[in-house]
């Protein structure tokens, strides 16, 4: 994982704040049906060199929440809310003109399906050369050499020939990596990867991976990885995201989520997915219905109608009353939205026996406490 | 570690096989550009797939897009005709059956797919999705279609009032029971299921994995499960398949596989799973490492197909493709250095055996085995590594 950065720059860090400071995000759809609070009330923050991990399922707001970073909802009947800081300024603030200039440049973005996103008529490099010039005022040649040194970068051999390929030439991983090479061809110190290695194989996935972590290291940009995979955001990221309806249910440090999550949604998660080394005698346990309407969400507790464990609450609180983003009992930034008087006993006697993967005892953490 | 005796019969050895498939080829020509499209080449996407499944098991088929995983599910359910070889369903040959004596088949072969999007005719009613086949094959009378229909819908966990409605009223996970539904509706014997749930959200996964569960163990009908999510797979299918550029490269029951894998290729495989389990570690799990992308089946590596990525790759695997050879009750393995992670041989296994000396340049001297082509299903007896000697059943 990424090294703590030199004690030297602590204190200068500690003063400023974070490279991206996302403040109560509100991202509304009016359609004739009435409003989409597709992300209603979002707060959170990306240190510059860390990763945060983002979980839900669709239609969870994962996406949207990013998008509204990247400004793309500019002359859009979208109507967007609150505050995103990134390196101190204020991205909802910002016209479209002085988005272009920080699209590509402070912020890229890759998404999920490297053969929708590029561009079929074009060459891979004429992309890349393109999103160089864009910010860069160099002639062609130079930004073909940048191009050719990017694709290199990412691992794509022969990158002198293969700037000329168009992307169906390519295969799956080096399509993504192609759009990692066009992400990073400005240095942008905060990169958005909306499911990167969803559509590939795992050992694809496992060289993209690295590929981020590698150039997170040299370039100590930030990243925001949403994935629907608890095992990427296990082994990539510093910080989770839980989301659900448009909302954080759960969030703080991944090794406190992911080992002691407060959150009948989380353990939901956890509890639906197989794992390789796991015990296949236990059934999987997913959460029952489905995802909640954002047009007229359920009253309360957005997860309520699905939650399991929604009878250990006295009275008729989850179905009345929205809990708070309140402080977990995993130490500080722990947040959860949950009225549980007590999870961790619950997930302790209940939700741990169902987890496929049995939990490591302790020994994992005690050495890194 | 070693206490795989409680969980050895979960699959039946002596189970009566349902789906016996046999040297299993698929070739698609590549035609052309231009008037006269002559074929200029064929992508093997199927080459020499040999595997058993026993009525009521479920075997896995793993491997990367591109392996041939999907085209051996087609060609099982007679999508495709296959090139060479044949598929032997409950006692018939159905590989060269002509496509107007098929009917009879499909109401024994049924097949779930991928996307629950694309899958169902957006312009039909559930109801119709569902009943088609009972009408096609003539099952019940008229004035009971609907019945079963809602049975049906009950068995899948919808509401057997919705059988109006249309496909675009239900979310990504209703619509795959849909899918499931009307694969049922024959009661098959075998289902295909084709990356059943990679389409789905993750708690709806679980939901759709539980139900193929229930109805496997109902009524008893056969899996042959194809996916790429090796976690899936594997709390799935007691048996697995392993396909690496249309051909199998280890086969083997749940623990044999998973825990004790002797392919290069499963153990690069399984160490790039990404593990929840890591959270409290910290960082990235240890992997094998691959180089490169998977070669083009147009024209495959010669030898092992592997060895253009393998890290044990030796002069041998170049010239000689390596025999699937029985390392165990039930496991299977083709390659030339078969052993646990760290633990290969260094000297090629299969030299004597191939005839071969250890660069794989035929030995005048030697005497290769004659039965070294294996067939689908297990012998009773194996070369068992670990104590070099043949291990018997």
């Amino acid at each position: 994982m990424t090294a703590p950065s030199p004690t030297a720059h602590e204190p200068a860090a500690r003063a400023a704040e974070p490279l991206l400071v996302v403040e109560d995000l509100k991202v509304h759809f009016p359609t004739s049906d009435g409003m989409v609070k597709a992300v209603d009330g979002l707060s959170y923050t990306v240190e510059r060199g860390k990763t945060l991990g983002i979980v839900g399922e669709s239609g969870s707001g994962k996406s949207v929440s990013s998008s509204a970073i990247m400004g793309l909802f500019h002359g859009t009947s979208a109507q967007v809310s609150g505050s995103i800081r990134l390196g101190g300024t204020d991205v909802l603030s910002l016209d479209e003109s002085e988005m272009r200039k920080l699209r590509g440049r402070q912020v890229s973005m890759i998404f999920q399906d490297p053969l929708s996103s590029l561009h079929p008529y074009y060459t891979v490099g004429a992309q890349i050369v393109e999103a160089y010039r864009v910010h860069n005022d160099v002639s062609k040649k130079t930004a073909r050499k940048r191009a050719v040194e990017l694709l290199d970068r990412v691992g794509i051999p022969q990158p002198d020939v293969r700037v000329n390929d168009y992307p169906h030439q390519f295969s799956g991983g080096m399509r993504q990596r192609a759009m990692i090479a066009m992400g990073l061809a400005n240095d942008p110190s905060m990169l958005i990867a909306d499911e990167p290695t969803t559509a590939l194989d795992v050992t694809v996935q496992a060289q993209i991976l690295d590929l981020l972590q590698d150039l997170q290291r040299e370039f100590e940009s930030a990243i925001i990885m949403i994935t629907h995979d608890l095992g990427v955001v296990a082994e990539m990221t510093d910080d989770t995201l839980v989301m659900y309806g448009g909302r954080a249910v759960e969030y703080g440090a991944t090794r406190e989520i992911l080992s002691h999550p407060e959150m009948p949604y989380t353990w939901g998660l956890l509890t639906s997915v197989p794992d390789v080394t796991g015990d296949v005698d236990v059934p999987l346990v997913p959460i029952p219905g489905s995802p909640p309407s954002l047009l007229t969400p359920p009253p309360g507790c957005a997860f309520h109608p699905r939650c399991a464990y929604r009878d250990q609450v006295p009275g008729e609180l989850c179905s009345t009353l929205s809990p708070d983003l309140e402080r977990g009992g995993r130490g500080p930034g722990h947040l959860k939205r949950c009225h549980l008087p007590d999870p961790e006993s619950i997930y302790q006697s209940t939700v741990l026996p169902l987890l496929t993967h049995a939990a490591p005892s302790g020994a994992g953490e005690d050495v890194n406490r | 570690m070693t206490q795989d005796v409680a969980t050895a019969p979960e699959q039946d050895a002596a189970a009566r096989p349902i789906l016996t498939v046999e040297d299993l080829k698929m070739y698609f020509p590549v035609k052309s550009a231009g008037l006269i499209r002559r074929t200029v080449g064929h992508v093997q996407a199927v080459d020499g797939v040999s595997f058993q499944l026993a009525a009521g098991g479920s075997l896995g088929l793993v491997g990367e897009s591109g392996c041939g995983k999907s085209t051996t599910g087609r060609l099982v359910t007679r999508l495709y005709e296959p090139t060479a070889g044949s598929i032997v369903f409950d006692g018939d040959d159905i590989s060269k059956t002509p496509p107007r004596r098929l009917k009879p088949l499909r109401r024994e072969i049924q097949m779930i797919f991928q996307d629950p999007y694309t899958s169902l005719n957006p312009r039909h009613t559930v109801g119709t999705i569902i009943g088609t086949p009972l009408r096609i094959h003539d099952i019940v009378p008229k004035d009971k279609v609907l019945g079963r229909v809602k049975e049906l819908l009950e068995i899948v966990g919808l509401n057997p009032e919705h059988y109006n409605r249309f496909p675009n009223e239900f979310s990504g996970g209703q619509r795959q029971r849909i899918g499931i539904a009307r694969a049922l509706t024959l009661n098959p014997k075998l289902l295909v299921a084709d990356e059943p749930v990679s389409a789905l959200d993750v708690s709806i996964q679980a939901q759709v994995v539980n139900l193929l569960q229930e109805i496997q163990r109902d009524f008893g009908v056969a899996f042959l499960f194809i996916a790429h999510d090796l976690a899936i797979v594997r709390h799935f299918c007691p048996e697995i398949a392993v396909m690496y550029l249309g051909k199998i490269v280890e086969v083997g029951d749940r623990e044999s596989i998973y825990d004790h894998a002797h392919h290069p290729y499963t153990q690069a495989l399984l160490s790039a799973v990404p593990d929840v389990a890591q959270a409290t570690v910290g960082g990235r799990r240890e992997r094998i490492r691959l180089e490169g992308d998977v070669p083009s089946p147009v024209n495959p590596p010669s030898g092992c197909r592997f060895r253009t990525r393998c890290p044990l790759a030796q002069d041998i695997c170049a010239a000689q493709e390596p025999p699937l050879l029985q390392i165990g009750p039930r496991h299977k393995v083709a390659c030339h250095f078969p052993g646990r992670i760290n633990q290969h041989p260094r000297k090629p296994l299969t030299a004597g055996m191939l005839g071969t000396d250890d660069h794989g340049t035929p030995d005048p001297g030697a005497s290769p085995s004659e039965d070294l082509h294996s067939g689908p299903g297990y012998a009773d007896t194996w070369l068992d590594l670990d104590n070099r000697t043949f291990g018997r059943a």
